[in-house]
């Protein structure tokens, strides 16, 4: 295991939420972490809506979800943050009066003073098809993502889906499996042109196959799975023989670990907080943005601003305990020019 | 006010006014229909929000953009009537839609 980084404070969640909290953090000298389970910065508006509007942020008439990332990541650059992307937590343990000690699916550590959850919905996690039982097969002949190619040489693969992940793999697999098939709904695929027609280049070659249907139901003998039930468009039903299927059917937002951290939660989904500094129920834990809730809660960009902003308050009582806050506005006063590289 | 029901995968049938100009997404949400989830928030983003459209109403309603059917890859049980009720907009002359909600969106 890789030794426990040490910081003031780890952001849970690198969607807008998160990413101002780098800049309030930073501006009352603590510096933070943030991690998130994407592979890229942004949170929900970079995977859901990047090219799509937003109106309601104060000052800016128009952005798109994309441009309010890429101008938050500008504001933050005098503060940095330093992101783990990929990357999930999946413990949080109170150490210390506050310290905490935080696990992440990729056993990195986390020593810090506070945590800041700024998680919106939850993780985004790869979507289950909706195929009866499908739960007992993952992990041993499932997958919903290729770690290790070479655990699927010589196998009878199927991939299922019409995006860029399905088209990859297909390509990347085609020479590895013993048999491939392609399975989509529709003969329009979403992915890349060019892996289309590479794809069809190779199921004219006879080199794989590919279906258009849906998979209806599975079967197997415990975990290994021996072959997928399509059903075409038409009605019709017939079975492929398999060792391994690869669902990709985009992802979902699953609300993951958060529920078993401690904390008070309303209606099994958002953290209870109060609204002086939007802390939970545990001291030195804190939760922005959508995941949050208290009474009145809006889920807006500007609240979850707002919040950022109270929380930095509070979470410098934590990380210098004892030190006087001396309230400041960034127009006037020298220090907070120094630290944003302006004075 | 145009008129849409909405019959989940029970069988039971609810009817609401949709405002012009809404969507049938956005009448199911503000009416508490259930069956419909729109994780997204209305961004043809995700694809829960999936409806079936009743076949006397399918040519009104029309076929999903290229986008829409994208996103439709993502639906539960995706049959030839399946659209996202967030990108039908309520019209007057969809007085009287009716959609099925799925068994789950996905």
């Amino acid at each position: 295991m890789s030794e426990p980084i040490k910081t003031d404070v780890l952001i849970i969640g690198a969607g807008p939420c998160g990413l101002f909290a780098v800049f309030e953090l930073g501006l009352l000298d603590m510096k933070a972490h943030v991690i998130d389970i994407l592979d890229k910065i942004g949170g929900q508006c970079a995977e859901l809506y990047p090219e799509k509007p937003i109106y309601d942020i104060p000052g800016l008439p128009y952005v798109t979800g994309q441009g309010l990332c890429d101008a938050l990541l500008a504001q933050i650059k005098p503060f940095g943050g330093t992101f783990h992307l990929q990357e999930m937590v999946q413990t949080i343990e109170k150490i210390g009066d506050p310290l905490f000690r935080v696990k992440t699916d990729r056993g990195q550590v986390f020593e810090v003073k506070v945590v800041v959850i700024a998680a919106g919905g939850g993780s985004f996690q790869p979507k289950r098809p909706p195929i009866p039982g499908i739960e007992a097969y993952e992990g041993a002949s499932v997958y919903y993502a290729v770690r290790e190619m070479e655990a699927l040489r010589d196998k009878r693969v199927v991939i299922a889906g019409g995006g860029d992940s399905a088209l990859d793999w297909t390509l990347n697999l085609a020479p590895i499996a013993s048999h491939l098939t392609l399975i989509h709904r529709r003969s329009e695929f979403r992915a890349a042109p060019d892996s289309v027609n590479k794809m069809m280049k190779l199921v004219g070659e006879g080199k794989i196959d590919m279906v258009l249907g849906q998979i209806s139901a599975l079967a197997g003998e415990g975990e290994r799975i021996a072959k997928a039930i399509v059903k075409r468009n038409d009605g019709s039903n017939f079975e492929i023989a398999c060792d391994a299927l690869l669902p990709f059917f985009g992802l979902t937002m699953k609300l993951g670990p958060v529920a078993d951290w401690g904390m008070e939660m309303k209606d099994g989904e958002y953290i209870v907080v109060d609204t002086a500094a939007f802390e939970s129920s545990v001291p030195g834990i804190f939760a922005i943005g959508d995941i949050n809730w208290y009474p009145g809660k809006l889920k807006l960009i500007l609240s979850g601003f707002h919040e950022g902003a109270l929380m930095a308050q509070k979470a410098y009582h934590y990380v210098y305990p004892g030190k006087r806050l001396v309230f400041q506005y960034t127009t006037s006063s020298t220090s907070l020019q120094k630290k944003l590289g302006v004075a | 006010m145009p008129k849409i029901t909405y019959i989940d995968h029970e069988g039971t049938a609810r009817t609401v006014e949709g405002e012009l100009g809404s969507t049938v997404m956005e009448t199911a949400i503000k009416n508490d229909v259930p069956g419909i989830e729109a994780e997204c928030g209305g961004a043809c983003a995700c694809a829960t929000c999936h409806v079936h459209v009743d076949t006397a109403w399918r040519e009104t309603v029309g076929e999903p953009s290229p986008m829409e059917e994208d996103m439709l890859d993502f639906g539960y049980d995706v049959q030839p009537d399946s659209r996202l009720s967030c990108q039908i907009k309520v019209t007057a002359e969809l007085d009287g839609l009716v959609v099925r909600t799925p068994e789950r969106q996905a």
